[in-house]
């Protein structure tokens, strides 16, 4: 018959601890393959591989969207003219000198970018992720003023330099992302790989 | 804890469900190796949802999608061959651990009265379960799952009058289509699963109402502890029958596993070679035979040198089964003290299954065709005689109490005290 | 709908290979060895993929033979230029079917299919059939409609009838290849060939499954380790039971 004599409650509670703790690896074990199974496949990493672009295409002023890992990115012109706006509202800016880590450590200078007049950012808001409208219009219609250009998210109003800089007193927090590139000749660019 | 599972008890039977299903559900003490499977096969199910749940996260129903989309799991997602695998491997892994549930429930006449519920929700679970295997067949759409559909769907043409109309209606086409695919997408992965949880849940309910059987067959609940209400044979399903079990997962696990990592297409038998070529509507592959599970019903069709009646037979085949409780007419439930009649039939039986089993994968030649029909009859003649045979045949008494032969050398002698007042003690 | 079943019309001939009386020969299969495997990619991409597509391989995948993206793209790559791209066949299968009266099959699934065995029996038993359109027959599969690309490697093959007397009494026919003009490469060197190639093209069906077969060594080692303690906890259990 059994009784508290008999039964030994420490071996008991040993082989509960030791059967649920192996077991418990067992449930995580299982579960990894189901989770990393979610992530992006062997496809989504092919179709994200870094894109080649030739910047020579685009023209002093105009904007060209270039898709990499399915995410517009922007190759922007900037003549002399753009360039020189970009200093003049510093103070309105919320992040004027990049310390958020926004772009490559190599695009962290007051243009944002390699070449001064070519940049290159990945066109989602930081605030809920639409796309930005290129606004270069001086001073245009439906714009704060004074508006030296840049960009304007129609969704939540967002405002953003030609360098990319979000302005203060818009939802979005953060500067828009420069993605790793680099130049591998003079006009040809490869979007996705770092310098 | 406790006041939130008092707070829970408050609005929802929750400890006493617990109780009422694990830990005071009594069940006999001498349960042997033929109860482990009702558990793996519950472990199976859940290995199916979820594995299927993940299948369905990248795979296309679609005729121009659906192979590219099979390969692109194997080969592109992070272990998608492994979530592939375990679901491939668990159908046929089903089939097994679901064959040999039944088989317990033929030796020990487990579906014998007061449990012909429980018999026919299984026999209902394990129809539903068959419909899940061919119409999950279909999706990857590789010549096998082509064909196969396409032989089986053709099997309703043979009904009088209607045949033709039911077949295109089955089909949503002229042929084996993408609407087809897609439709059987549709019930693989949502309608079936639903019916096959509720009845696995009306099972259980069933077999919870009445109580477990046993290798004895005997009817614990009729000797009762005189104070406590609890059968002296049973024991509380919660610790002794859960911890038991988990050795049973752990060593099924083992046989799962090793399938899976080391043979997941099992030499044809869980997938064929055939079904790496895309679906072809326009070549059947030289040979074409069902995956393992459904040989015997395909040999007992081919049996038949007329297609109504093949179909008829195929049917009536797995129809027969649903009378089990009702066929056998010995006292005893369990084999353990039925006559050697029975135990003769039993044999016949086994090797008609068996034997149809591996004719239903050969090419039909004359000598195969004429065991195929031995063996048809063999099959049906263990059913249908069974009211005679079972009658005539001279039982074993029938113990009062179960034959249970403990751990240790003292615990060979019966015990009358129930264990839960042992354990209280 | 139109093209798709075009398509797997061109893939028929496949399923229907006559193969009776033919001995399969063994393939050398090992997975192991890695440079049997690169030789057969290179193999593959020479003769096989300019009319062959391996349709669900991605070129970067070969990483798993011990090549680099460079190696890959240098060696491997006529087709394509990015290195995650698939084994596309640049030929359009309607053009295939004109000059071949079939689009050659997707070979990525061939070994699962047909087994390592038959490819390397296939690939031995091209012989010279002059009334065949490509001018080359095969003993394993009687009219095949895919001209011999390794001819040059193994030379021209006849095929052999002889009448011979059965146990029986009877006289029956059987044939048997002979090389009639040797190629560049001798017996032993074009089997060995084969060889790799076969061994790649069962790489190939299931690129994973050598790391499948470590990882399932782990996956029971470790279940044999969950079986001792619930093994223990059940007897535990089960002493209350007499």
């Amino acid at each position: 018959m059994v009784n508290d004599k008999e039964v030994d409650r420490g071996k008991r509670r040993f082989l509960i601890a030791a059967t649920s703790a192996v077991g418990g690896v067992a449930t995580v074990g299982v579960a990894i393959p189901f989770i990393a199974s979610m992530l992006p496949s062997e496809r989504a990493k092919a179709a994200g591989a870094p894109v080649k672009f030739d910047i020579s295409k685009v023209e002093p002023g105009m904007l060209v969207t270039v898709q990499w890992r399915g995410k517009p990115v922007w190759v922007i012109h900037r003549t002399p003219q753009m360039l020189a706006t970009l200093q003049l509202h510093n103070n309105r800016l919320r992040d004027p000198n990049s310390n958020e880590p926004q772009q490559p450590p190599y695009c962290k200078n007051p243009t944002r970018s390699i070449k001064p007049e070519y940049m290159i950012a990945v066109g989602i808001c930081t605030h809920l992720g639409c796309v930005p409208t290129y606004r270069p219009d001086i001073n245009g219609a439906g714009l704060p003023h004074p508006w030296e250009g840049g960009f304007l998210c129609p969704c939540h109003g967002s405002l953003y330099d030609l360098a990319c800089r979000v302005f203060k007193d818009v939802p979005a927090p953060l500067n828009l992302v420069v993605p790793p590139h680099k130049y591998l000749t003079d006009t040809m660019i490869k979007i996705g790989e770092d310098a | 804890m406790k006041r939130l599972v008092d707070w829970v008890d408050e609005r929802f039977p929750l400890t006493a469900t617990w109780k009422q299903h694990l830990s005071e559900y009594y069940a006999p003490k001498n349960f042997n190796f033929w109860y482990f499977f009702g558990s793996l096969a519950l472990l199976v199910l859940v290995n199916q949802i979820v594995t299927g749940i993940f299948l369905t996260m990248n795979y296309k129903p679609d005729a121009n999608l659906a192979f590219a989309s099979v390969e692109y799991i194997m080969r592109d997602v992070r272990w998608g061959w492994l979530i592939r695998y375990m679901h491939s491997t668990g159908a046929s892994m089903f089939f097994i651990v679901v064959y040999l549930h039944m088989w317990r429930g033929l030796i020990y006449g487990s579906g014998r009265k007061p449990r012909e519920l429980i018999w026919i929700f299984g026999m209902l679970i394990y129809v539903c379960l068959m419909a899940e295997a061919f119409m999950g067949y279909l999706l990857p759409w590789g010549q096998m799952s082509y064909w196969g559909a396409q032989v089986i769907i053709s099997l309703f043409g043979a009904l009088p009058y209607v045949g033709n109309a039911l077949t295109t209606w089955i089909r949503g086409d002229f042929v084996v289509s993408d609407a087809t695919l897609n439709r059987f997408f549709a019930f693989h992965v949502i309608a079936v699963p639903l019916i096959l949880l509720c009845l696995v849940v009306a099972h259980l309910i069933a077999l919870h109402e009445v109580g477990s059987n046993n290798p004895d067959g005997v009817d614990i609940k009729k000797h009762k502890d005189p104070k406590t209400g609890i059968p002296l044979d049973g024991i509380p399903f919660h610790p002794y029958y859960t911890v038991k079990d988990i050795v049973g997962v752990v060593v099924f696990l083992m046989v799962f596993s090793a399938v899976i990592f080391f043979a997941p297409g099992l030499h044809g038998f869980f997938l064929e070679p055939n079904n790496f070529i895309p679906a072809n509507p326009m070549q059947t592959p030289p040979a074409i035979h069902p995956l393992w599970y459904f040989t015997p019903y395909y040999a007992i069709l081919r049996a038949v040198p007329n297609k109504l009646m093949g179909v008829i037979l195929m049917g009536c085949s797995i129809v027969v089964m649903f009378f089990l409780p009702w066929l056998d007419r010995s006292p005893a439930r369990s084999i353990r003290y039925k006559g050697s009649i029975y135990k003769l039939a039993l044999v016949v039986f086994l090797v008609s299954f068996f034997g149809l089993a591996y004719l239903g994968m050969q090419e039909p030649t004359p000598t195969i065709t004429m065991f195929a029909r031995i063996f048809t009859v063999g099959y049906f003649a263990f059913y249908l005689l069974m009211p005679l045979y079972t009658k005539m045949d001279k039982a074993k008494p029938v113990p009062e109490r179960v034959t249970f032969h403990g751990q240790s050398a003292a615990g060979t002698h019966l015990s009358f005290e129930p264990v839960a007042e042992r354990v209280a003690k | 709908m139109k093209k798709l079943i075009g398509l797997m019309l061109l893939l028929a001939p496949l399923a229907v290979h006559a193969d009776e009386g033919v001995k399969l020969q063994t393939a050398p299969v090992n997975l192991e060895n890695k440079a049997s495997l690169q030789r057969g990619a290179q193999i593959f991409a020479n003769y096989c993929l300019s009319c062959h597509s391996a349709n669900y391989m991605r070129y970067n995948r070969l990483q798993d033979l011990g090549l680099t993206t460079d190696q890959i793209s240098q060696n491997l790559m006529f087709a394509s230029d990015k290195v995650g791209a698939r084994m596309t066949v640049a030929m359009n299968p309607a053009d295939a079917a004109k000059w071949f009266g079939n689009a050659p099959p997707d070979l990525t699934d061939i070994a699962r299919s047909q087994g390592a065995n038959w490819l390397y029996t296939y690939l031995l038993s091209f012989y010279r059939d002059n009334s065949r359109p490509t001018g080359w027959n095969n003993a394993l599969f009687k009219n095949v409609a895919m001209p011999f690309p390794l001819w040059q490697q193994q030379g021209e093959q006849k095929l052999v009838v002889d009448q011979v007397t059965g146990p029986n009494g009877k006289k029956v026919e059987v044939d048997h290849l002979v090389l009639a003009k040797p190629g560049t490469m001798t017996p032993t060197q074009y089997q060995a060939m084969v060889g790799d190639l076969v061994n790649y093209l069962v790489y190939l069906g299931e690129p994973i499954q050598e790391t499948r077969k470590k990882d399932g060594i782990f996956v029971l080692l470790f279940l044999a380790v969950f079986f001792i303690p619930a093994y223990y906890l059940y007897k535990e259990y089960w002493k209350d039971i007499h």
